[in-house]
């Protein structure tokens, strides 16, 4: 019997219970992820800056995450009187959760097969998968928006006025810059567009024959605008330095999230590194061949998003911060011309290449 | 709020980047800010007052919590007035001029130091922050090791010096020469190249040399401006006129012109540290001036003029003939100005400060209103103000 896809369909039981467990291992593994990148960040940055970053809070300071987290716990809650009480709490769920499901159309490895069956390594996939991924990403902007708004504080509007000013400058490019991705993969499924990329680069495109045969076909190489332009608005998609406006420490107080106390600061502050791992993920499994590599599947995955965390941090420590109009600019006037450009010739290319 | 298009937005005297205590009231139309309106005095501790009733010496600590980023340079501003109300500047010793430069040029690369950490965190670069504080913190031990204290140095004295230089300072401040411009090539690595950096600089809070001149601009701001002034060399004092340096002067008038003629003015503040190095020689620290400069301790338990000199300057100071003078010196962050007068008694009549940076953050409004918000922080940093100056 050849092995089938397992499904609710042809077993129910053992798909729930796949699915569960499938859901634990990446959610913990996500939540592990986005405490640790809090004490590697601290690290990485002082040591850049001759520090030592954490060092008393266990060995170098690895329990460093867990007394933060404890000490937010504790904290008292504080609800501004003046503030909009519902959405003041909802905003902080709001910028949480979208971040955390997108890591469910992640491809984490090559499909398994277990007693008959093909179980993939994903925790679904969905055939508009980058639509998802997108949609989840505008969907988390509500919530600095309404963060900004319902907290009554100017500071907190300004930077929720931002956050809205940010998001049609960088969206519109980032997913022009995808489309180029699916055209070359003609599939929206993240599954389908790692197995694309996993096919040797000198097969794909007849005319690089001469190429050796473990260069694999990563749309790095035939995108290399477009992963530019993903990675650029990657960064200003999770607010992190240069396009940190929205938080702007020295200019707006921590903009949207100055009233914010406790756990409920504790959730903006894991939802920003959450989405740091979430689009190191994508970059990874748009341009950089997911889970294919020299390793097992998700250990390969898992360098890679390292990889791009480490580089996200090192911007961090270098680069100034942008103004808002500045990047409305960068947006508008040439991001947005580049991917379209980009989408052009792509599309071009494709039609010689047939 | 929802029915007003201009919102205004407080901006301290609790807000990260108002370097201290300085309240702005912004009238925000969205992000552009309409009118700016600096408030000050959170820091008010009436240092022209209190000294109206201390004897001319016991000012001199006062003077340290000016510019507590430059206390060396406040000391000399104010120990230079004295000794002109008491006309005794020719009789300072070579070695106490030297050591006064020295120190003062020390000074200008530790308030510039902080003025370029602070300014760089503002905008967001972080890292040069640390950078800066590391090679500040060079300058606080050399501090430590000369005058006993960081940062409220106490050091100089009407006449000279209150004590001569430890030993072996020396080396430590030639090492320090030698290596600091190789350290601001690294800032300059980390910034001057960098494309945010010079988007966020360039063009930004500009301020031409007719308006310059009008506001009373001092200092590095107003070299940036196209305005050649430079006390140091136009007005020198403490035998400035004996080093050879470079009056770094810049035309745009942006907060670009002001960063990079800064960071030329730490260079050129090496060399001068390095020219009085090579001229240090041995000497007597304190003029020759009995009823003025406390004498040395074997005098005043050898000799009855010693002890009895040493008397009447701790009971009771001295006393300057009635009249009134002006010095001013080049501060690192402008023209700092005393102004003395003196009816005769131990304590001056009236002294007046006149701080660079509450002259110097009048421009404040002219640079920025019109401009976005993130422009004002980049205009309070680029202004290098200190409030402890400001309010005095």
């Amino acid at each position: 019997m050849d092995p089938v896809l397992l499904s609710f369909s042809n077993d129910p039981l053992l798909f729930s219970g796949v699915m569960v467990l499938k859901i634990i291992v990446t959610f913990s593994v996500l939540m592990g992820i986005v405490a640790y990148a809090t004490w590697v960040e601290r690290k990485v940055i002082g040591h850049m800056q001759t520090r030592l970053g954490p060092m008393e809070t266990g060995w170098h300071g690895l329990l460093q995450p867990i007394a933060d987290g404890l000490k937010l716990f504790f904290k008292e809650d504080i609800i501004p009187a003046e503030a909009s009480k519902v959405s003041f709490v909802l905003a902080p769920v709001m910028i949480l959760v979208p971040a955390l499901i997108t890591i469910a159309v992640v491809p984490f490895g090559p499909d398994l097969v277990i007693g008959g069956y093909i179980i993939p390594q994903q925790i679904t996939d969905l055939n508009i998968g980058i639509l998802f991924v997108l949609a989840m990403a505008g969907l988390g902007i509500y919530g600095i928006v309404l963060a900004g708004w319902s907290s009554n504080s100017k500071y907190s509007l300004l930077g929720g006025i931002r956050s809205t000013a940010q998001v049609i400058s960088y969206e519109l490019a980032a997913g022009l810059s995808l489309v180029a991705v699916f055209m070359l993969g003609e599939s929206l499924s993240l599954r389908d567009i790692v197995a694309v990329q996993i096919q040797p680069l000198n097969q794909v495109a007849g005319f690089l024959g001469f190429l050796p045969e473990w260069i694999p076909n990563w749309h790095i190489f035939s995108q290399p605008v477009a992963f530019v332009l993903f990675v650029i608005c990657g960064m200003a998609e999770i607010n992190r330095t240069p396009f940190d406006l929205p938080e702007a420490e020295t200019e707006l107080v921590s903009g949207f999230c100055t009233e914010y106390s406790s756990m409920k600061y504790a959730m903006f502050f894991m939802a920003e590194y959450a989405n740091m791992v979430i689009i190191s993920a994508i970059a990874v499994t748009l341009f950089l061949g997911g889970w294919h590599g020299p390793f097992a599947g998700s250990v390969n995955l898992l360098i890679k998003i390292f990889g791009f965390m480490f580089f996200f941090i090192w911007i961090r420590a270098t680069w100034p911060r942008v103004r808002y109009d500045q990047l409305m600019f960068l947006g508008w006037k040439v991001f947005l011309p580049l991917a379209l450009a980009n989408v052009m010739l792509t599309g071009l290319v494709v039609v010689l290449l047939q | 709020m929802a029915h007003n298009e201009i919102m205004t937005v407080n901006m301290g005297p609790q807000h990260p980047s108002t370097h201290g205590v300085l309240q702005l009231i912004l009238e925000l139309d969205g992000e552009t800010v309409v009118k700016a309106t600096p408030h000050i005095g959170f820091l008010h501790r009436g240092v022209e007052k209190l000294s109206e009733h201390r004897t001319y010496h016991q000012t001199i600590p006062l003077t340290d919590r000016l510019d507590y980023l430059a206390p060396m340079s406040n000391n000399l501003g104010y120990v230079l007035a004295v000794e002109k109300l008491l006309d005794i500047t020719d009789k300072i010793p070579a070695r106490a001029n030297t050591v006064r430069v020295m120190l003062a040029e020390l000074t200008r690369l530790k308030s510039h130091l902080v003025w370029l950490a602070t300014h760089a965190l503002d905008i967001g670069a972080m890292t040069v922050f640390i950078y800066c504080f590391r090679e500040r913190e060079a300058i606080m031990d050399i501090y430590e090791k000369i005058s006993g204290a960081r940062m409220t140095s106490n050091y100089f004295r009407v006449g000279g010096l209150s004590a001569d230089l430890p030993a072996g300072i020396t080396d430590d401040i030639r090492a320090f020469a030698v290596a600091m411009p190789d350290h601001i090539e690294m800032y300059e690595g980390l910034l001057t190249g960098n494309k945010i950096w010079q988007k966020r600089t360039m063009g930004v809070g500009c301020i031409d040399a007719a308006a310059a001149i009008d506001i009373g601009l001092t200092g590095p701001a107003l070299r940036s401006s196209g305005v050649d002034w430079d006390l140091r060399r136009d007005n020198p004092y403490s035998g400035y006129e004996d080093y050879d340096f470079e009056v770094i002067t810049r035309a745009e008038g942006d907060t670009f012109a002001r960063y990079k003629a800064r960071l030329d003015e730490m260079r050129e503040s090496c060399k001068i540290i390095n020219q009085a190095l090579d001229k240090l020689a041995p000497g007597p620290i304190l003029a020759d001036c009995p009823k003025v400069c406390l004498p040395p301790k074997k005098d005043v338990v050898n000799s009855i003029e010693g002890l009895i000199h040493q008397f009447k300057i701790i009971t009771e100071g001295f006393k300057p003939e009635a009249g009134e003078v002006y010095q001013g010196i080049e501060a690192p962050k402008g023209e700092l100005g005393f102004y003395l007068v003196s009816d005769g008694s131990a304590q001056p009549y009236r002294m007046k400060i006149r701080p660079p940076s509450f002259v110097n953050l009048q421009a404040l409004p002219q640079m920025v209103e019109g401009s976005l918000l993130a422009d004002v922080i980049a205009a309070i940093g680029t202004l290098d103000i200190v409030l402890g100056e400001i309010d005095r």
